[in-house]
């Protein structure tokens, strides 16, 4: 029993793919501390050593409260590589004590939450920071009246299952496309297909940008200038993707020379 | 020479700044799915940009026109002031909403308008606004109206069908800074309308005895908006005012603007404008009326001349005024005394109460449930920590004052 056992999986590893690992070790009643989580590298594809574990029953497992599922839902989604090591320790700790998720102050609890609170934040601002560009296509083959759209987005976690829904509700009418390193969702109107397969960054137009530059421009009040609110609110590394971002300079150089006036 | 689509909204954008509500949260729960239309709500909003001014951009936020009949001194767009205009049709506006949003650069439209011919006939345009977003295009995104002061009742209930939220600016905070400047509205009729949309509201949430209900009303609820800094007000004043809005009308948001010197200002007007901080004070004394259970009176009920300090928030500032309060115990504390700490707030309580119930809560899990240790040091004690009694220090005030601020810009 002491042995250690080493799964090995991909990068990108979905909760279902690490849930199957982790029932299984759960079964064999292995603790989370006899348990190595390695991520699978292009090199070490072929040489990766497997532990294999006797099948047990289906019945024996152990179950948790829907809450820790849903926190482990969560943490799964980020792109850490610790984050198979701490859903498995924090599964094998709360089978014991059902109330630990609770505890916000135990440190494996802590950083669960952090990694939580990361994912949200990222799904957060891709809901705020998706721009769609409408796409002219020729000659739809169904014949349907619906408009296309591209957007370009750099998520930091594996979170476009969990925003697919929101999109899929909210631009129902429109066939739409987002593209983004850690993968696509598309929907055509009936469904939202979602892959992790990399995409290519795409450079998009879109006519009516201009309007959105003049609004942009009109709302800033240049009587207060408040720069770490605004960064606060539109952390930096999303700038370079968001057009607007870059009549900032103009914007401010405008509001000193009236405030100096 | 008639000015290009792009002209126009720079415009009336421009004029629409001065409002500070840009929210989009509250609403019924909405998506398209399945359906025909566009759009959908959330229940907190988004943000889909921010302005340099540190502002979110939530909603497409114009006038409809920035002609107006009225004459009030604090607005750029009254009939007295030499700004440009312009004037979108409903279709333009329609038309706005639907391209902005569906590139996701929005959540919805917050309409408003001078007032032009009539109080009604502007209503009636603004309501057609959003009845053609409903009826003709499926719209379900987010829609805020800006009700005329004294439209007719049918207009209001019309607006209420399709807006998710409503709002009237009471502007000043008291009735005579209303008188002074602006000659052509009064309070009354600006507290009627309130009342009337609290009535409506309320008789869309219940069920009629004959089991039908009642046609749909505003679920966003209803906001408004004050000028800090305009007229005489203090800070007691805004905020016992702040209170009937809430209490007696139900109000969803009260906004605070400090007075922001507008080009061609009137004559009228204070030519000394108020510290943005000041603006930024009120919306945190508010912030502790509907989150911390603060009443409106004790935040300001021990402040000189009724004025908030302008040095510390409110919050800390209540608690070095109430230091024998402190400290307090943190695995000991009800709720309410928890959120009566600087530094913590409504969900560090509740990451607080969860964890009693499994530790005993030392200085050091403080910083795992998010919670400063540096602010909130001298306010708490644990088994590990006891601060010197706070009432026994004699610079403490000088020991929680900020640094001096810089001065520049960025
Ligand atoms: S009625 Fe409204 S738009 Fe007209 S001057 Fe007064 S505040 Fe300005």
């Amino acid at each position: 029993m002491t042995r250690l056992h080493v799964v090995t999986l991909p990068a990108d590893a979905s909760f279902q793919t690490w849930r199957d690992h982790a029932r299984k070790l759960l079964r064999n009643d292995i603790p989370a501390s006899f348990v190595e989580w390695r991520v699978r590298s292009a090199q070490d594809d072929l040489f990766a050593e497997e532990s294999v574990l006797p099948a047990v029953a289906e019945g024996c497992q152990r179950t948790v409260r829907r809450g820790c599922v849903k926190l482990l839902q969560r943490i799964l989604c980020h792109s850490s590589p610790d984050r198979f090591a701490l859903a498995y320790r924090v599964l094998w700790r709360a089978g014991r004590a059902p109330g630990l998720i609770r505890d916000a102050a135990d440190p494996d609890i802590a950083a669960a939450n952090h990694m939580a609170r990361q994912v949200r934040h990222d799904v957060h601002h891709m809901k705020s920071y998706v721009r769609f560009s409408e796409k002219q296509v020729a000659g739809s083959v169904s014949g349907s009246q619906a408009r296309h759209f591209v957007s370009w987005f750099e998520p930091e976690h594996h979170i476009l299952e969990i925003v697919a829904p929101f999109f899929a509700g909210r631009f129902a009418d429109m066939n739409w496309l987002i593209l983004t390193p850690k993968g696509s969702v598309a929907w055509d109107g009936a469904e939202a297909v979602v892959t992790r397969e990399p995409c290519a960054r795409e450079t998009l137009e879109d006519e009516t940008g201009h309007l959105w530059h003049t609004y942009y421009r009109s709302v800033f009040n240049p009587a207060r200038v408040k720069m770490n609110a605004m960064r606060s609110g539109m952390p930096r590394k999303f700038w370079k993707n968001l057009p607007e971002t870059g009549l900032i300079p103009e914007m401010l150089a405008e509001a000193a020379r009236r405030g100096a006036g | 020479m008639k000015r290009t689509f792009s002209e126009r909204l720079a415009i009336l954008s421009d004029a629409a700044k001065y409002d500070a509500s840009c929210a989009s949260s509250g609403t019924e729960k909405r998506t398209s799915k399945g359906g025909k239309g566009l759009g959908s709500t959330e229940s907190s909003g988004i943000c889909h940009a921010h302005t340099p001014d540190g502002r979110c951009i939530s909603l497409l936020k114009i006038l409809m026109t920035n002609f107006c009949i009225y004459d009030c001194a604090y607005c750029i767009n009254r009939i007295s002031s030499g700004v440009e205009r312009a004037r979108f049709s409903v279709e333009d506006i329609v038309w706005l909403t639907l391209e902005f949003y569906r590139r996701n650069y929005i959540e919805g439209l917050f309409l408003s308008s001078g007032i032009i011919r009539s109080s009604d006939y502007t209503m009636e345009e603004l309501v057609r606004v959003a009845r053609v977003l409903r009826l003709e295009h499926g719209f379900r995104g987010y829609i805020h109206l800006k009700t005329i002061p004294d439209a007719s009742p049918d207009l209001l209930a019309e607006a209420g069908l399709y807006a998710d939220r409503l709002s009237i600016n009471v502007e000043l905070p008291t009735e005579k800074g209303l008188s002074l400047y602006a000659p052509e509205k009064n309070a009354a009729g600006i507290r009627g309308a309130m009342g009337h949309i609290r009535g409506r509201m309320e008789a869309a949430a219940e069920k009629a005895p004959s089991g039908r209900r009642p046609p749909r009303f505003a679920p966003g609820g209803q906001s408004t908006q004050m000028i800090v800094g305009a007229d005489e007000a203090t800070d007691r004043d805004i905020l016992s005012s702040s209170a009937t809005l809430y209490t007696g009308y139900r109000l969803r948001r009260v906004y605070y603007s400090a007075f922001s010197p507008i080009p061609d200002a009137s004559a009228r007007l204070p030519v000394i404008r108020p510290p943005l901080l000041r603006e930024h004070r009120l919306y945190q004394a508010d912030w502790l009326f509907r989150f911390y259970g603060f009443g409106f009176q004790e935040i300001t009920e021990s402040r000189p001349g009724g004025m908030l300090d302008l040095d510390m928030d409110p919050k800390l500032s209540w608690a070095l005024d109430h230091r024998a309060l402190f400290p307090v115990d943190i695995n000991r504390a009800d709720r309410e005394t928890l959120l009566r700490i600087p530094g913590i707030g409504p969900r560090s309580v509740a990451a607080l109460l969860a964890a009693r119930k499994h530790r005993t809560v030392r200085l050091e899990d403080l910083e795992r449930l998010k919670i400063s240790i540096r602010k909130v040091r001298p306010f708490i004690t644990t088994p590990d920590w006891r601060p010197t009694r706070l009432a026994d220090r004699k610079d403490l005030r000088a020991l929680f004052a900020p640094a001096p601020a810089q001065l520049s810009l960025l």
